[in-house]
C-alpha cells in the first residue's frame, strides 16, 4: 500500500499514477477486511476503485497528457513542501511516541457476522440526519460538476 | 513473543500517518492538477484508515465506556468521508475540465488568476 502511494506521487505519467492509486486503494480495502469492516471494504472497492478511478481516468483521457509529461514534474516550492511534510512527520512521531501507552493492544476477537446490518441500523437510525445531509451534498456536487463542465451556461 | 506479532491500533495509525504524509508531499510538490487531486484522495484514505482502526479498537472496549460490538461509529463516519471524497472528486475534476478548456494546460502553476 505504501509502495502504491509512493508510486502515485512520483510517476511522470498520470495514468501510471492512477493505476498505482488503484493498487493502494485495494490494499486498503484488504486492511479494512482485517479490521472486521467488510461493508466499508466493499464500499471502498466499489466506490473508490470503481467509480472515482473511472472518473479520474476519463479526465486524464480528456486533458492531454503528452505535453505535461515533457514538462518539469515538480514545482519550484518542492523544498519547502518537503520541509513542511517532514515537520508534520516529526509531529506525528512525537505524538505517537508519547501516546503509545494510551493504545494498548487493540486485538479483539469480534464476530463480524452481521456487521452490515449493524452499520445499516446506525446509519438509518442515529445518523439519519447526517445521512440526509450527505445526500444533499451529493446533489449539490452533481449540479456543481455539471455546471463546471458545461461549455456555455 | 507472540504479543509482538499482533497488529495493534498503533500500527494502523502509523501506516495512516505515513500515507497522509505521502499525500501531503504530493499536494505540495506536484505540478499536475490530476495528480494533486489523487494525492488528496490519498489523504482522505489515510483518515479513513484511522477511523476504521479506532472503530475496531472501540469494539474491543467494555460497553460501559461506550464500546462494545455496537460501537461502529467510526465506520459510519468513514462512509461519510468516502461520500465527501466522491463529491470532491466530481467537483474538482469538473473545475479541472473547465480550466483546461480555457488555458489548455493542467499545470498548477498556471492557476494564478486569483493571485495578487
Amino acid at each position: 500500500m505504501l509502495i502504491g502511494g509512493i508510486l502515485v506521487i512520483t510517476r511522470k505519467n498520470a495514468v501510471h499514477s492512477a493505476l498505482a492509486l488503484i493498487v493502494a486503494l485495494l490494499a486498503q480495502a484488504s486492511l479494512y477486511l482485517m479490521l472486521y469492516a467488510p461493508f466499508v471494504a466493499g464500499v471502498q472497492i466499489i466506490l473508490y476503485a470503481g467509480g472515482i478511478m473511472v472518473l479520474f481516468l476519463f479526465v486524464i483521457m480528456l486533458v492531454s497528457i503528452e505535453r505535461s509529461m515533457k514538462e518539469r514534474q515538480f514545482n519550484s516550492q518542492w523544498v519547502v513542501g518537503i520541509i513542511a511534510a517532514t515537520a508534520l512527520g516529526g509531529l506525528f512521531i512525537a505524538v505517537y511516541a508519547k501516546g503509545r501507552d494510551i493504545f494498548p493492544d487493540g486485538v479483539s476477537t469480534i464476530m463480524e457476522g452481521d456487521n452490515t446490518q449493524k452499520v445499516a441500523n446506525l446509519l438509518y437510525g442515529q445518523y439519519m440526519f447526517a445521512f440526509e445531509i450527505a445526500s444533499l451534498l451529493l446533489l449539490v456536487a452533481i449540479i456543481g460538476a455539471v455546471v463546471m463542465a458545461k461549455k456555455r451556461i | 513473543m507472540e504479543s509482538m506479532l499482533h497488529i495493534t491500533t498503533l500500527h494502523y495509525l502509523i501506516l495512516g500517518a505515513a500515507l497522509f504524509l505521502l499525500g501531503v508531499i504530493g499536494v505540495l510538490t506536484r505540478r499536475n492538477v490530476v495528480i494533486v487531486l489523487m494525492s488528496i484522495e490519498l489523504i482522505l484514505n489515510a483518515v479513513n484508515l484511522n477511523l476504521v482502526a479506532f472503530s475496531h479498537y472501540w469494539q474491543g472496549m467494555p460497553a460501559r465506556l461506550g464500546g462494545g460490538p455496537l460501537a461502529l461509529h467510526g465506520q459510519i463516519f468513514s462512509i461519510f468521508v468516502i461520500t465527501d471524497a466522491a463529491a470532491e472528486a466530481a467537483v474538482g475534476l469538473g473545475i479541472l475540465i473547465a480550466f483546461f478548456r480555457n488555458k489548455e494546460t493542467v499545470n498548477i502553476d498556471e492557476v494564478n488568476l486569483l493571485k495578487w
